[in-house]
């Protein structure tokens, strides 16, 4: 990593350079898309927190409807994809364009950008994956966004235990939790797209050199992003 | 280490087919010219939904000449239907700021100008642009598609208010508020899009010697209104989603009854909505100053406290959104709150407007129509910003709230202010854009026609208003106490169909002198900018090479230009030296 870090600094360009902030154009608009896209979740996020302590009715306990372990684990499978991701970046960076090569002396091989960036592929389809089984086994038991389905499981189980089930804010609940996931799934789902476009077209032709792996900073900063989001989402949505 | 100052531009090779080089073009010149005819085409739009409107409150209950035309479910034997008349209300609103002022200040001019005016030869991410373009026309469709539906467009007024957006059992609209939620989204991830791009060009693309404080000030406006739009926008589009949610998904975010909160739509929408007003008049202003500047013969006045004034009420934008709400009930402790950022509003918006006076006096005034309409721009923001500060005390605020008096309000600063502003921005470069100069008498009499009859229009607004003429009203003769105010309904709805007529003139202007306008000289109003420096129309990628710039943009009357009154921004002077080219700093 520190000879990462060194191999970093010097990324000059042969690729077109900009005179201005000293930051290539691409990082930067990226930068400012991040910045509006702060925004959006805000407006997300800040309508789950005026509408939760909006409502007089007690909201549903952590755990009670959603599965905050099998959620745990998804959230330990996204952190896994930014560490991935990282390693891709410094993959890179230090020039190892491979897949995976044997180091004298080491039972572990050596993984390079193409390996790195594999996996956080996989992690980021997998994230998605479990989201959906997560969202179709709860549309099963009967959490909707409008609410728990009349008749549903839920729907019964919020009858015994109003306060556990936050059953009289179920509405509200339904309505920000799959708003709010629904659309942190959709960012990871634009990521691993964008991922899976970058690995066929600069990855496998080894378009990135130390010289120039813009694409792979720039999409790792939002992976990084998109990340974060989901420390925020899952905190105040799974825990609290 | 290269540098791409000086190295010759890629662009300037091989003849493209016409599809690609005006349908899908990447030149940002070329999307600029894009946006403008699409959005004249939404102005227009807007502005016969305008005349509709006009025919019903002056005429109520009388046969509308033509209103033949239209299905019975808009209109009976002539008469306008209360339910299409809430439908003209609202999409006249979202057409005229989504579509035509919105898109024609930041679409066509920060496309336009920003490349032009710094010395780049396009944006930093061209297909971005384009791909800005068709969602931006991909979501006028969708819009424009609402009024052929079943119900119709939205009814709920251009903001959109719930409950009644939220639920289309009261407001008997489905698909048509679906397509306005689904085609603001759209047209969101446009602006950010190309606001994204504006912010990336100006502070990556400048040519060498072109510091922050020699851009003009119509680039300085375009940058922080990009820096709006890149903020502002998203927040719509995360409102409208759960909007459109709330209508088709069956959650319940701004349905009370359900545990949802109907103001949460306000704060929402305003927090959007204020920031967005800065973004409807900010570009105004930036090229306005240019224009002012250009017809005074003198540099701006003040240039450092007009950048600091846009910056100023950019930064204020952000913190005022309360000022729309003081009557939906939120607490009156945040409404004083609201009612003193906003009044310190007036404090930059001053700046501005004394600045503009300084620098027009003892200059050498020139009264071309670009100028002409500048100063229009001048007087009539003036009388919609003191409007403004009525509204924006708390008290005043109550009676006057969404009667007339707002309706004038808005119209002087989006149609004096902002549209003024443009028609002088479209003669101005018109010759940049198409290589012809538009007909200077006739632009004139356009000028006078439109100033005058537009006062007429929209003066006596504020009368009715104070006289208690609500804002959305279908029929003002059905209320006792406003039947003395009738007549000058009336004198309004004349005036504004003249207005409305007046612009035909520009219409004319415009098209005709497409193909017969003067050819242009290369400079044609003595102006400094850097875009007066390459042939009009400009060819694909802008310069051979890079300008250097030596001065800012405001030297008229130098005297070191000698015998000429103006000195252009990138004319090498014996005493100038040469820029130092900009290089790469180490690594990011």
């Amino acid at each position: 990593m520190t000879q990462a870090t060194q191999t970093v600094d010097v990324m000059r360009p042969p690729f077109p350079a900009e005179p201005g902030a000293g930051v290539y154009s691409n990082k930067l608009g990226m930068w400012v898309f991040l910045a509006s896209d702060v925004m959006f979740f805000t407006a997300l996020i800040g309508s789950y927190i005026v509408l939760r302590f909006g409502v007089t009715e007690p909201w549903a306990k952590p755990g009670a409807v959603l599965n905050v372990p099998l959620t745990a684990v998804n959230t330990f499978l996204l952190i896994c994809s930014s560490v991935s991701m990282v390693k891709a970046y410094a993959a890179i960076a230090d020039g190892k364009k491979y897949f995976l090569r044997a180091v004298p002396g080491k039972l572990l091989r050596d993984g390079g950008l193409k390996f790195w960036l594999l996996v956080t592929m996989i992690c980021g389809a997998a994230f998605v994956g479990v989201q959906l089984v997560e969202y179709i086994k709860l549309v099963g038991h009967g959490f909707t966004p409008s609410g728990f389905r009349e008749g549903s499981l839920l729907a019964e189980h919020a009858a015994a235990d109003p306060v556990k089930y936050g059953a009289a804010a179920a509405g509200m609940y339904g309505s920000t939790f799959f708003t709010m996931t629904g659309f942190h799934g959709f960012h990871v789902t634009c990521g691993v797209i964008s991922m899976t476009y970058l690995y066929f077209t600069k990855v496998l032709p080894e378009k990135y050199s130390p010289q120039d792996y813009r694409g792979i900073e720039v999409i790792g900063l939002y992976w990084h992003f998109v990340d974060l989001v989901w420390i925020i989402l899952f905190t105040i949505v799974y825990l609290i | 280490m290269t540098t791409v100052a000086h190295a010759p531009t890629k662009a300037h090779h091989e003849p493209m087919s016409f599809w690609r080089k005006y349908i899908f073009s990447t030149d940002h010149k070329i999307i600029g010219i894009q946006f403008l005819f699409v959005s004249l085409f939404f102005l227009l739009v807007g502005g016969l939904l305008a005349m509709q409107i006009r025919w019903q409150l002056g005429f109520p209950g009388k046969p509308m000449p033509g209103g033949g035309l239209l299905p019975e479910t808009m209109i009976v034997n002539g008469v306008i239907l209360p339910e299409y008349y809430v439908q003209l209300v609202s999409m006249h609103g979202t057409f005229m700021v989504f579509f035509a002022i919105m898109p024609l200040l930041v679409g066509v001019y920060a496309n336009f100008l920003i490349p032009l005016k710094i010395g780049a030869h396009d944006m930093a991410f061209p297909r971005i642009n384009m791909a800005s373009f068709w969602l931006a026309f991909l979501a006028g469709l969708i819009m424009f598609a609402s009024f052929f539906v079943p119900n119709g467009p939205i009814r709920s007024g251009w903001t959109n208010y719930a409950p009644l957006a939220a639920r289309p059992d009261l407001s008997g609209v489905t698909v048509g508020q679906m397509l306005w939620c689904v085609s603001i989204v759209v047209l969101g991830l446009s602006s950010v899009l190309g606001s994204l791009n504006y912010i990336t060009t100006v502070i990556n693309h400048r040519a060498p010697g072109m510091t922050w404080f020699r851009m003009p000030l119509s680039v300085w406006a375009l940058f922080i209104t990009a820096i709006l739009g890149v903020l502002a926008l998203p927040v719509l589009q995360g409102a409208a989603i759960m909007l459109l949610f709330d209508n088709v998904l069956g959650t319940h975010f701004f349905d009370p009854v359900a545990g949802g909160q109907a103001l949460l739509w306000q704060h929402l929408f305003w927090f959007f909505g204020h920031p967005e007003v800065y973004i409807l008049i900010l570009p105004a202003m930036g090229m306005v100053s240019d224009i002012i500047a250009n017809g005074s013969r003198k540099p701006i006045f003040g240039y450092h406290s007009m950048v600091f004034a846009i910056i100023g009420i950019a930064f204020l934008g952000w913190l005022v959104w309360g000022h729309h709400m003081f009557m939906s009930g939120m607490n009156p402790t945040l409404g004083s709150t609201f009612m003193v950022s906003t009044l310190l509003i007036a404090v930059p918006s001053a700046i501005k407007v004394f600045n503009w006076l300084g620098t027009m006096w003892r200059g050498n005034l020139r009264f071309h129509v670009p100028m002409l309409n500048a100063v229009g721009f001048v007087s009539m923001f003036t009388i919609g910003g003191l409007s403004g500060i009525f509204m924006a005390a708390t008290p005043v605020d109550i009676p006057l709230h969404d009667t007339q008096f707002i309706v004038a309000h808005i119209h002087y600063v989006l149609f004096g202010g902002s549209l003024f502003a443009l028609f002088a921005a479209m003669t101005y470069w018109y010759p940049k854009m198409f290589g012809r100069v538009m007909n200077e008498p006739l632009g004139k009499v356009h000028f006078w026609l439109t100033f005058i009859f537009y006062n007429m229009t929209f003066f006596p607004m504020h009368i009715i208003g104070m006289g208690g003429q609500m804002r959305r009203i279908y029929d003002p003769t059905i209320y006792d106490f406003l039947k003395p105010q009738q007549p000058l309904n009336v004198f309004i709805s004349l005036s504004a169909f003249a207005l409305f007529a007046v612009q035909i003139l520009f219409a004319i202007n415009f098209l005709w002198s497409l193909k017969f306008g003067k050819n242009a000289p290369q400079n044609p109003w003595d102006d400094n900018g850097l875009e007066w420096s390459l042939p009009n129309p400009a060819p694909h990628g802008n310069w051979e090479r890079t300008p250097n710039v030596y001065r800012g943009p405001y030297e008229f009357s130098s005297p070191e230009a000698g015998s000429a009154d103006f000195l252009p921004q990138n004319l090498k002077l014996p005493t100038d030296r040469d820029p130092v080219p900009a290089t790469l700093r180490a690594g990011h």
